[in-house]
């Protein structure tokens, strides 16, 4: 009996839903808020999972062998070559494989291994060949495209990736560029790299800054239309409906809003599930079937977000006494009190308090500490907030007629206005703290170069045994090169054999050597000796004429060296000097007619270049060259500084994330803005009738949405200071606060209300036209 | 038919038309400074219509308009504003008090939009609320008054900026028959005494019975009864 | 409207001559037909038969209007069950207005234009009773009111039937 009570009720509810003017359009609205949050939910749930089958697919296309030993030559050994090289700021994944027997192992995703002169390409590779974008590419790829590489072999769509075929690879077997192995997906011993818990505690906090405004945001989409509710339960009590009957029926209505919004969810992950598939992000793409949520955790979210909803509708209703002849806010009454406002972030900084100094020596962080301590203060702000808006509108005062009107509407409805902009603040309190973490922490994940970017672009190392001259007189003759430094270089030691002395000697006429070093004079003949540069140590010690000396030595567990001996001439003293690598070179400086001619097979050549960044692809110009001069010649972009991979892997997902979130929060604001616009229609137009200029209309509409963001705001940018500040002290990193992206952060935060306000003009003008008056 | 002389605002041939529905179809009216017409007729008949486009709310599809020699049709929607906020004053059944302000801050409204600084507006605007026998609401915002009150209201902020034209839609609509009254009488009274024009839309006969003469509009046509008689 | 309870209730305050009878009548209902002396004569003559009334005194002069005249005690009783008998509410059954439309309809004149003009007319003088009632006292707005209200009773129904003629000329035909 009671059972039945309960579910006609809660179908009333459900009914309630989809009827009634503009019933429809509510319950769709408020199912595209959840859908939205219930799809983000999914996808945060699948992460992990994709990470894990895009490690499992890199894991399964290893193919560098990590023992010292190179396999013998059977039928079933592969040889192979890293012939990757990248394209504009795109890598490509490149191998050259040479099978030594009808045995050798195909790559994943690889049906049959390519001739010389053809290659297998990812489709976008394909692509990318096949478009007027990549001519320039195909110049450097001219091999015949025989074939495609399959889903298996490639970690995403998105992916840039060959196999071509080689010949006399053998010759080259070095066990680094080119490698002999008999099987690919080798075990890759201790690269399971523990996690930096510096590392994890960023990705935590990230999950928790991102997860914390969808929560906030879905609560508020269930909230959409609470008003007209209202009203319809205030006549559902007229007819006779008792308080817990009202109770029921609202849970009903927002349960019904919630279902759909778990389907909508559902399409909404589905859909961003293809599209994921088909966009690459930051140079990471994914497939479809790498984005399946663990069920346990979709059945956590398609339970929780309707009980959540529920709780919401109900918690909302606490303050609302509905009576048959309307509603009565008995919450507005009361002041709102701070001490248990102020509770909620005192103790999520109680519980980051202990950890603070962990991070330096090592420590581990405890995961639930942080979480919960970033969740309270995050939740804090959501609590602090109305709070405050109450507070600081009930001063606010004077000024000119759209000032009063916004002022006087946020000192009779101050929650409505703090809760649409709580969404807000939270995503800018986490993402300040956490740029703040990011720019603190960067030193550690960033390797400052001490490269000289500004008199040096681009290095190409062209291996052992190629005429340098040559090469250098190519790169000249590239377009867009300015200048050409072209050195052979190697190392010497004092014995044939595990020396424990060495120097470095730079090959190079006098012209060029000058370039490295302040020579005293200079003729193709003579050497130099340059001690006292940075690292260098042995120079002193070995550079005594009449000494012998031998070019590659042979060192333990290694290949056997060339071991060329040289007897050292007359040494000059040479003062060291910047050189255009912006570093201090040190060692023997010889001029080609002092070297021995055997010691050039030893040396790898070197050449420096200075580009003309303003010739359009100079770079891939320059790359073209180097893959013509030999394929296994390697260009390096020099830049001035590289940061860990994985902290930008971090970042951006602080990026997508937060700029999901505010786009999610931008549009239930527009929403809840246009539906209070829609429940003051008439009194826009009798306002407009008796002539308020739309100016003065529009204005107050701006102020209305601009004072609670400017507190939100603030109070986000002082919690989120608080946080990322004690996050570094966790870290043991110095406090330094970083103003760019605080003031970046909250103007993401305005311009999305800025735009928010632009959008709901036009309807805002709809609105006031004289038609609003008519009643008949 | 020509304007009597001296008329303050006259329209001829008005025409007016919602999509499908015409709500005028060739309606005239003119009013002299000081005189209260009631504008008639049966719901739908369009007397709204009418009242909005004598009031520059809405722009004839057809007609002229002449407010004071001056040609509405051809004004902007800038001019017509502005001639509202200081030539014209406006009561309506209801949806017009916003319900943030307090009383006093509605009837300056007005006042403020015209440029007078907060302190002279409410000044101006106490005196008008006292008149209208409602001085002692003033701190209370519009939700917290009877409907009386908040009509009494409504009328000192249409009498606030001394308009020369006072259109009143259905203004007591809202009201039982004594406050009703009581509204009527404070309007008319004020307006007289200030020289300012009163158009009158009302279905109810006792309301009418304020004015100076009626027009009555049916099915978009208006006939003045003075004239026909 | 009976004039005999009428001067019999005003006599109820205390003994009156006929003028002053005539004068508080006139005071208090009679602003639009004032009573002639003679009505008063009659009337009192009346009463004074049935014993309702009797004279107080006389003062120098001819005429009833110099009689003083005081109730007696049948006199009260009657006035008594006079205010607590209801009045028969008026059936309005008879209208010359709607034999006017109806006649208009089926000599197939503008019936619409009838209606009009009668508006006009019930208008003008609500506009005159309105006036009065704004100048008058309590007693001028008390009775203005009952005019009003019932003026305003008639042109509903005017307003009612100008929406219906189409309807009423349709059963006027058959």
């Amino acid at each position: 009996m009671r059972l039945r009570q309960w579910s006609r009720d809660l179908a009333m509810g459900v009914g309630f839903a989809f009827t009634g003017r503009g019933g429809w359009v509510r319950a769709v609205l408020t199912a595209v808020g959840v859908g939205l949050g219930v799809a983000l939910l999914l996808l945060t749930t699948a992460l992990p999972s994709a990470l894990t089958a895009r490690d499992q697919r890199e894991q399964a296309r290893t193919d560098f062998t990590f023992s010292d030993t190179t396999p013998p030559k059977t039928d079933a050994t592969l040889l192979i070559a890293n012939v990757g090289t990248t394209y504009r700021d795109d890598d490509i994944r490149g191998r050259e494989l040479e099978p030594e027997g009808a045995k050798a192992p195909l790559p994943p995703g690889v049906a049959q291994f390519p001739a010389a002169g053809e290659m297998v390409v990812s489709p976008a590779l394909k692509d990318l060949l096949t478009s007027a974008d990549g001519a320039l590419l195909r110049e450097r790829l001219p091999d015949r495209i025989v074939g495609t590489i399959a889903e298996p072999g490639l970690v995403g769509s998105h992916e840039l990736a060959f196999y071509r075929g080689g010949e006399g690879l053998a010759s080259k077997l070095d066990g680094g560029r080119v490698a002999r192995i008999e099987r690919f997906g080798e075990e890759i011993p201790g690269t399971s790299e523990p996690w930096d818990p510096v590392l994890l505690l960023l990705i935590l906090v990230v999950f928790v800054v991102l997860l914390m405004p969808v929560g906030v945001f879905v609560a508020a989409a269930v909230r959409f239309g609470g008003e007209g509710r209202d009203r319809r339960l205030a006549a559902l009590r007229l007819v006779g409906s008792d308080r817990h009957m009202t109770r029921r029926v609202a849970a009903g209505e927002a349960l019904a809003g919630s279902v759909l919004g778990l389907v909508f969810g559902t399409g909404f992950f589905l859909i961003g599930r293809e599209i994921a598939g088909s966009a690459e992000v930051f140079e990471v793409s994914v497939f479809p079937s790498y984005l399946n949520p663990s069920p346990a955790l979709a059945a956590l979210v398609a339970l929780a977000v309707p009980a959540a909803a529920v709780l919401v509708t109900l918690f909302a209703l606490r303050g609302v006494v509905i009576e048959p002849l309307g509603v009565v806010r008995t919450a507005k009454q009361r002041r709102r009190r701070l001490w248990w406002r102020l509770l909620l972030p005192l103790a999520g900084l109680a519980m980051l308090a202990p950890m603070i100094g962990q991070g330096g020596d090592g420590g581990d962080f405890n995961q639930y500490l942080v979480v919960g301590g970033v969740m309270l203060l995050l939740i804090g702000v959501t609590a602090l907030l109305p709070w405050i808006v109450e507070a600081v509108v009930a001063r606010l005062g004077a000024g000119s007629v759209s000032w009063q009107l916004a002022v006087r509407r946020l000192q009779l409805s101050s929650g409505t206005a703090a809760r649409t902009v709580n969404g807000i603040a939270v995503a800018v309190a986490g993402a300040i703290a956490l740029q703040m973490l990011f720019a603190g922490v960067e030193d550690d994940f960033t390797v400052e170069s001490d490269q000289d970017v500004s008199r040096i672009q681009m290095q190409v190392s062209v291996p052992e045994g190629m005429p340098l001259t040559e090469a250098a007189e190519e790169f000249r003759r590239t377009e867009g090169v300015r200048r050409v430094y072209a050195y052979s270089e190697g190392y010497l030691g004092e014995r044939r054999s595990d020396p424990e002395l060495s120097t470095m000697v730079t090959v190079g006429d006098c012209a060029s050597l000058r370039e490295v070093a302040k020579l005293p004079s200079c003729r193709d003949g003579d050497v130099f000796a340059v001690s006292g540069a940075e690292y260098d140590t042995d120079t002193d010690t070995m550079a005594k004429p009449g000494r012998t000396v031998y070019f590659d030595p042979t060192y333990e567990d290694s290949p056997k060296g060339a071991e060329t001996a040289w007897t050292l001439p007359a040494v000059k003293r040479a003062k060291a000097a910047l050189d255009m690598t912006g570093g201090e070179r040190g060692g023997l400086l010889v001029t080609p007619k002092a070297l021995p001619a055997a010691a050039l097979e030893s040396l790898t050549g070197q050449v420096y270049l200075r580009l003309d960044e303003s010739v359009p692809d100079v770079r891939d110009l320059v790359r073209n060259t180097a893959a013509a001069v030999d394929p296994f010649a390697e260009p390096m972009l020099w830049v001035s500084s590289q940061r860990s991979d994985r902290y930008e892997s971090i970042r951006t997902g602080l990026l997508v994330g937060a700029t999901c979130v505010l786009a999610l929060i931008g549009a239930s604001l527009l929403v809840s803005q246009l539906e209070q616009l829609r429940e003051r229609r008439k009194l826009l137009s009798a306002l407009v009738a008796f002539g308020t200029r739309r100016r003065t209309l529009s204005l107050s509409v701006l102020w209305q949405t601009a004072i609670p963001i400017v507190l939100g705001l603030t109070l986000a940018s002082v919690v989120g200071l608080t946080l990322g500040a004690v996050l570094l002290k966790m870290t043991a990193t110095p406090v330094s606060i970083d103003w760019a992206s605080v003031l970046a952060m909250t103007g993401i935060g305005a311009g999305v209300v800025l735009l928010v306000t632009l959008l709901s003009l036009p309807p805002l003008l709809r609105l006031m036209r004289p038609e609003g008056l008519r009643t008949e | 038919m020509t304007a009597p002389y001296g008329s303050l605002l006259v329209a001829e041939g008005l025409r007016k038309t919602y999509g499908p529905t015409t709500a005028l179809d060739g309606a005239e009216f003119s009013i002299h400074p000081g005189e209260v017409v009631a504008v008639m007729g049966p719901s739908g008949s369009g007397k709204s219509t009418l009242l909005h486009c004598l009031a520059g709310i809405v722009t004839p599809d057809e007609g002229s308009i002449r407010y004071d020699g001056r040609e509405m049709a051809t004004m902007s929607d800038a001019e017509r504003s502005a001639l509202r906020r200081s030539e014209f004053g406006f009561v309506f059944q209801f949806g017009q008090l916003v319900p943030e302000l307090t009383c006093v801050e509605n009837v300056a409204l007005p006042l403020r939009l015209n440029g007078t600084s907060r302190k002279a507006a409410e000044r101006t605007a106490l005196s008008w609320m006292e008149r209208l026998e409602v001085d002692g609401i003033g701190k209370k915002r519009p939700g917290e008054v009877s409907g009386g009150q908040g009509q009494r209201v409504a009328v000192a902020r249409a009498l606030a900026t001394g308009p020369r034209v006072l259109f009143a839609d259905e203004p007591t609509g809202a009201l039982d028959s004594l406050n009703g009254e009581r509204v009527m009488e404070l309007l008319t009274d004020a307006a007289r005494s200030t020289n300012a024009a009163v158009v009158l839309v009302t279905h109810e006969a006792r309301v009418a019975a304020y004015s100076d003469r009626e027009i009555v509009v049916r099915d978009g046509k208006s006939r003045d009864m003075e004239r026909v008689v | 409207m009976s004039i005999g309870h009428t001067l019999l209730g005003l006599l109820e305050s205390g003994p009156r001559h006929g003028y002053d009878l005539k004068r508080a009548f006139d005071e208090k209902f009679g602003q639009d037909r004032p009573l002639h002396y003679g009505q008063v004569y009659s009337t009192m003559s009346r009463l004074l038969k049935h014993g309702l009334v009797e004279v107080d005194g006389i003062e120098p002069g001819g005429g009833p209007e110099r009689k003083r005249y005081a109730i007696t005690d049948a006199g009260i009783t009657d006035v008594e069950r006079w205010l607590a008998t209801p009045e028969k509410p008026e059936p309005y059954l008879q209208s010359t207005l709607y034999t006017k439309v109806v006649l208009a309809l089926l000599t197939r004149r503008d019936a619409a234009e009838i209606l009009d003009t009668q508006r006009s007319e019930h208008l003008r003088m609500m506009r005159i009773l309105t006036d009065r009632k704004r100048k008058g006292d309590l007693a001028d707005q008390l009775i203005c009111d009952h005019a009003l209200f019932h003026l305003e009773a008639d042109l509903r129904w005017l307003e009612l039937t100008a929406a219906r003629l189409d309807k009423l000329a349709e059963a006027v035909a058959k």
